[in-house]
């Protein structure tokens, strides 16, 4: 019962209505109030991570203490996989806090943005900790809905036409999960997720039980946009402003999408091998479609978001991997190498893929276009967005020293290991296409000396923008120190461990 | 039985029309038809035949109670699905200023 564990909820959604009403009166004030507010969440979800241990924590919202092993009321859980997933939503959404102080200062009606932003945070952070399904539909909603205004933020036609489509989608995900709700808790009676495995686990999963997981897979995967859901996402994540994208891409299609997804099938389902060749068939699928619909690509953000389909199909080809391993129960070692090199991935792909969005978006912010062929030469103008780029691309394409090479290397070792060498080859040749796409956007932007047809004298991007840029390639580089055994045993083998024990996650909340 | 099955086909009803339209407003009311059928479903599975508002009355407390958690579920769910609706409107009205239409098929800037 940590009392730090609410605050994570409490504090962005405080900060958002604080931000809204105390942003009418003083004009100052609500990018300070963002900033405080997600200092203050890295602050604490950092302190979790390493204060915790990877020791499983649970806060009943209330004092509804379980009657009878019976678990009533609301839980919070914080345990190592969310711990690693709320850092990074707190890292990310900081960065992009301060990133956001020159760039939003084009828009209008900034605290509506900032109040916006925090209230994102708090659904993000509220899925993340939620232990019972029907509260992660809740945050889902506060959490999309945040979203589909920010994409809409600046209210020209394309904004609005990705953000139709993405509230389109969006809302069909949405009922499709709440279906599966209603029958989980009409087959079983309870929705507390614990709770739900147990009734699962004691023979409750008749025919209605494949039925749920596809539509708990249809509707997560709407929001996570793997392949063939995908449709929104290039537009919203391309048309919101930069550091939005950074969020999207980095960590909202991971939140909601990827670990509700792993979490679910971990430890609420028991895994099944059909059901897991299914996710490793939609992730590999994602790898390679998602990359060749990037390469012919020339606005530089809907490449980049054709990457994150990209590379969150190696995220979910790789837990489903190790999702085939526990389910014939076989080679646990090789399936527990898998699931640690998917959440590895996820964590880079969260430092990387926001670095790219912030520099596409400083591109836009000084170049004014975000086409390639009208840009060029912009290596000499702007170093240090062409010096972090180049540190971002080279870790997405997966070249060492940087974080992208080891969790691929994890990946394709896994999958040879555990003879899957068709999806060795596809993540090898799908990580070699993804590099010549990345020489193509660096080569057009930044070591090109023709200068395009761009007229004005192009300067380097204002303090924030280059402070936020700065930090996250380091932390790019720094990731890649979790390769190491010694660190990668304290931070990522807790969060493998809880989904690849299978009953570990019910045990640790009903206390049985 | 037949009620589910009614429930269902309000969904594919709603789908369909979320599908087939052309005019973003008949998708928005579509899309709403959608949202309710889902309501109507978790409002069903809590419902026992015989069942009194699940409020206990010392006097006579073993009674047949209606399940009340889906209820609050269910309520919880409007107020979202308001919110999305609300949302979903202003979007499109914005969409009418910019494009003078809301024809779907004139709205097509973001290709590829």
């Amino acid at each position: 019962m940590n009392p730090l564990i609410p605050l994570l909820v409490a504090i962005p959604l405080a900060g958002a209505f604080l931000t809204m009403i105390l942003g009418r009166f003083f004009t100052g004030i609500p990018r300070y109030m963002a900033l405080a507010t997600l200092l203050s969440l890295a602050f604490i979800s950092f302190w979790l991570l390493i204060d915790g241990g990877g020791a499983s924590s649970v806060y009943t919202v209330g004092g509804w203490e379980p009657v009878n092993g019976v678990p009533i009321g609301l839980y919070l859980v914080h345990d190592g996989f969310s711990a690693l997933v709320l850092c990074i939503i707190s890292l990310i959404g900081l960065l992009s806090v301060i990133y956001s102080f020159s760039y939003i200062a084009r828009y209008t009606y900034e605290n509506y943005f900032y109040a916006l932003f925090c209230l994102m945070i708090a659904g993000m952070n509220g899925v993340v900790l939620a232990g019972d399904i029907f509260n992660i539909f809740v945050f889902l909603e506060i959490a999309a809905i945040s979203s589909y205004a920010l994409v809409a933020f600046g209210v020209e036609k394309n904004e609005l036409e990705a953000t139709l489509k993405y509230q389109v989608l969006g809302a069909v995900a949405s009922f499709l999960i709440l279906f599966a709700i209603s029958f989980i808790y009409w087959s079983v009676k309870t929705l507390n997720m614990a709770d739900i495995r147990i009734a699962f686990s004691e023979g409750n999963n008749g025919s209605h039980y494949i039925l749920i997981q596809i539509l708990i897979l249809t509707g997560f995967g709407l929001k996570a946009a793997i392949i063939p859901f995908h449709a929104w996402l290039p537009d919203a994540h391309s048309s919101a402003p930069s550091p939005i994208s950074a969020m999207l891409s980095g960590v909202l299609i991971k939140a909601v999408g990827i670990y509700v997804i792993i979490r679910l099938f971990f430890n609420m389902f028991e895994t099944t091998e059909g059901m897991a060749i299914l996710i490793t068939t939609l992730g590999a699928l994602s790898m390679a479609v998602g990359v060749f619909l990037a390469i012919g690509q020339w606005d530089i953000k809907r490449l980049l978001a054709y990457h994150s389909i990209s590379q969150m199909g190696y995220v979910i080809m790789s837990v489903g991997i190790g999702m085939i391993l526990t389910a014939r129960g076989i080679r646990s070692e090789v399936a527990a190498l898998a699931i640690t090199g998917g959440i590895f991935h996820m964590l880079n792909h969260a430092a990387f893929k926001g670095l790219l969005f912030l520099n596409a978006g400083a591109i836009e912010y000084s170049v004014g276009t975000r086409d390639l062929r009208k840009m060029g030469g912009l290596a000499g103008s702007m170093p240090f967005t062409s010096a972090t780029s180049f540190a971002a691309s080279l870790s997405i394409s997966g070249i060492p020293p940087f974080n992208g090479f080891f969790s691929k290397l994890m990946i394709i070792v896994a999958a040879v290991m555990g003879r899957f060498y068709l999806l060795a080859a596809l993540a090898a040749i799908v990580s070699i296409i993804t590099l010549a796409s990345f020489m193509k956007f660096q080569r057009y932007a930044f070591y090109n000396t023709d200068p395009g047809t761009i007229k004005n004298a192009v300067r380097e991007v204002p303090l924030p923008m280059l402070l936020s840029m700065i930090t996250l390639a380091v932390v790019c580089l720094l990731l890649s120190l979790l390769a190491l055994p010694g660190i990668s045993d304290t931070v990522l083998s807790p969060a493998t461990d809880i989904l690849m024990d299978q009953m570990k996650y019910s045990s640790q909340i009903t206390g049985m | 039985m037949t009620v589910y099955w009614l429930c269902f086909i309000l969904f594919l009803t709603g789908l369909y029309g979320v599908l087939t339209r052309r005019n973003l407003i008949k998708i928005a009311i579509s899309l709403s038809v959608m949202e309710f059928s889902s309501f109507l479903f978790l409002a069903l599975i809590g419902y026992i035949d015989g069942g009194v508002a699940p409020i206990v009355d010392m006097a006579d407390p073993v009674k047949t109670y209606v399940d009340p958690l889906p209820q609050a579920m269910v309520l919880t769910a409007i107020v979202i699905g308001l919110a999305t609706t609300a949302m979903l409107m202003a979007v499109i009205i914005r969409i009418y200023r910019k494009y003078g239409t809301f024809d779907i098929r004139e709205i097509k800037n973001l290709r590829g």
